[in-house]
């Protein structure tokens, strides 16, 4: 890991945490915002899992789901900011290799969704307590989820020109996809249809996957959503590291 | 020894627009050297490519000789650009931003050297100061601080006298042509030509992304600009013996071109013999600005038209 990787890292940190209140507190809001009202909606009539309260159900998945809306947000918005204010020269100037920039970009995303999933968790428990059926299948899904949209952020960053092109991707893919995931029902419910164009949501999988660690049940095997969520990641990664060695759009 | 800069027809279009049109020049390692032209002639396109901000179409670029694609890490640990603009992250500190441009580069414990930075540049009693607060001209030298952190051997400064004040400027020079004078090599544009007179050893101007004019300041002052002796005076005619090159200046005040100073005695004691009455004089040195405009000139008609 060489130091210009890791003081990129730092200052992409440093970026959220000094403004943690709009970067961190305002999503665990929002999420504690969709618990109310799905849960009192919805409770008395679903049940997701066998002896799994929907209330219960909400709560990983929303925690996914933020943690998944602000990774994207994390590098994209640093990326496009820096772009359009032209501070990226910063970046751009120095000898840092397109992995440095790739990792730090990432990590910093992964940080900032752990940081927001964390939060949506610590003012939750108290309320609604959750089994941990495994905490190895909850962190790797923790991570591989953030990384996957804290990658995707970084070619939404490079690719958009404008903030409002970066909001279309977030509004017309990031947000769809997300809601779409099975936050707030089992993708069992839904009619077969709609279950198979489910299952081709990277997303559902970090957040079927998810859930499996803390009920130890779920849609699909978390071996399978694991292989499947890496294997975008890897896809998604290989495509962000090419866009930086290319210069696309950040060395005209 | 290794060229500081050295730049092989580098050709970098946008559309229709050839932004750079076949450049090649060298820098030595020490040099003072200014890079001078018109809005729009290329001068930071060619100084993006050096920094690997712009992907030449074509050509070579190198800097202590890394090429600055294949070799880029090493090339741009050479080189310290201070862009033209001004730009900055809201989110930091003079001293953070100092600090994480450090690291960028690799550099930790650089404390010392910042502080130094911070010193001569006169922003000390601005280090904790949010970037956004500081005013435009303070901007700039943080800009110029950035660019040093890492003590390149190769500095560009890229119009860095915009918009900063009398007493920065000055000491602004003072530190660069120490840091020159300590073997750093450093390139500059600047539109005020006589900052690039004074300070620069060689110079090359530039006109619609191509290099019009290359050599040492003293030769292109000499070849195209001559020393001219002022002088106003009643009582009689311009003598003809001094009417060859001589031009009436709007203020009634002769311009006689001369080389040296026997010229000069020799056309005071013609006006004299005639019988003028000497009102004003003054020997003017040869100006950079008018080497300028005569090249622009004459660049003028070779210079394609961008369609
Ligand atoms: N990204 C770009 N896209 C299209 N045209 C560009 C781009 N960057 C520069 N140009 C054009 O290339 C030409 C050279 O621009 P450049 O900025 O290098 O000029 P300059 O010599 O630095 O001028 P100035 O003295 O005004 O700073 C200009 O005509 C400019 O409009
Ligand atoms: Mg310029």
């Amino acid at each position: 890991m060489s130091a210009g990787f890791r003081t990129l890292l730092w200052k992409e940190v440093l970026r959220f945490w000094k403004v943690s209140v709009q970067t961190v507190a305002a999503p665990v809001l929002s999420a504690l915002l969709f618990l109310m009202i799905f849960s009192h909606a919805l409770s008395s009539h679903v049940e997701a899992y066998p002896g799994v309260g929907y209330t219960q159900f909400l709560v990983p998945g929303l925690a996914m789901m933020s943690m998944l809306q602000n990774a994207f947000a994390n590098s994209s918005s640093s990326i496009i900011q820096s772009k359009l204010t032209g501070n990226i020269v910063f970046i751009l100037l120095p000898p840092l290799t397109p992995g440095d920039i790739f990792g730090a970009y990432l990590l910093a995303s992964v940080a900032r969704g752990l940081a927001v999933g964390a939060g949506v968790f610590a003012a939750t428990f108290l309320v609604v307590p959750l089994p941990v059926a495994s905490p190895f299948w909850m962190l790797a899904f923790a991570l591989v989820g953030s990384a996957l949209l804290g990658a995707l952020g970084i070619v939404a960053g490079i690719w958009a020109e404008k903030f409002d092109q970066l909001a279309a991707f977030q509004n017309f893919l990031v947000m769809p996809l997300t809601f779409l995931a099975g936050v707030f029902y089992s993708v069992k419910s839904l009619p077969p249809f709609w279950q198979a164009a489910s299952h081709l949501n990277p997303f559902f999988y970090a957040i079927d996957g998810f859930r499996y660690g803390f009920f130890g049940q779920s849609d699909v095997p978390p071996e399978t959503s694991l292989a499947i969520a890496t294997g975008t990641l890897c896809a998604l990664s290989w495509l962000t590291l090419r866009l930086l060695r290319s210069g696309y759009k950040l060395r005209s | 020894m290794t060229p500081a800069v050295e730049v092989r027809d580098v050709r970098k279009r946008y559309g229709k627009l050839d932004a750079l049109d076949g450049i090649s020049l060298t820098v030595e390692p020490g040099e003072f050297f200014a890079l001078l032209g018109p809005n729009g002639a290329g001068k930071t396109t060619l100084i993006s490519a050096l920094g690997g901000l712009v992907r030449a179409d074509s050509g070579e670029l190198r800097v202590m000789g890394h090429d600055v694609i294949r070799d880029y890490r090493e090339a741009r640990r050479s080189l310290g650009i201070v862009p033209q603009e001004i730009v900055f992250d809201p989110f930091f500190s003079v001293r953070e931003t100092l600090e994480l441009q450090s690291g960028y580069f690799g550099l930790r414990d650089n404390g010392k050297w910042i502080d130094e930075l911070l010193e001569r540049l006169a922003l000390g009693p601005k280090a904790g100061a949010n970037m956004r607060s500081l005013s435009g001209g303070m901007k700039r030298r943080v800009l110029v601080a950035q660019a040093l952190v890492h003590r390149p051997p190769v500095i560009v400064l890229d119009e860095p006298t915009a918009g900063v004040d009398v007493e920065l400027r000055q000491t602004l020079w003072a530190f660069v042509r120490e840091l020159n004078a300590a073997g750093h090599a450093i390139i500059l544009t600047t539109h005020y030509l006589e900052e690039a007179q004074e300070l620069c050893s060689r110079i090359a101007m530039m006109k619609a992304g191509r290099i019009v004019a290359l050599d040492e300041t003293a030769r292109l002052l000499a070849a195209f600009s001559e020393r001219v002796l002022r002088v106003k005076f009643a009582g009689c005619e311009l003598p003809a013996a001094l009417a060859a090159g001589a031009s009436l200046a709007a203020d009634g005040a002769w311009r006689l071109p001369v080389e040296g100073a026997a010229q000069v005695e020799s056309a005071l004691a013609r006006l004299r013999e005639a019988g003028a009455r000497i009102e004003h004089l003054e020997v003017a040195e040869p100006e950079l600005e008018e080497v300028f405009v005569k090249i622009m000139a004459n660049a003028g008609e070779a210079a394609p038209v961008p369609a």
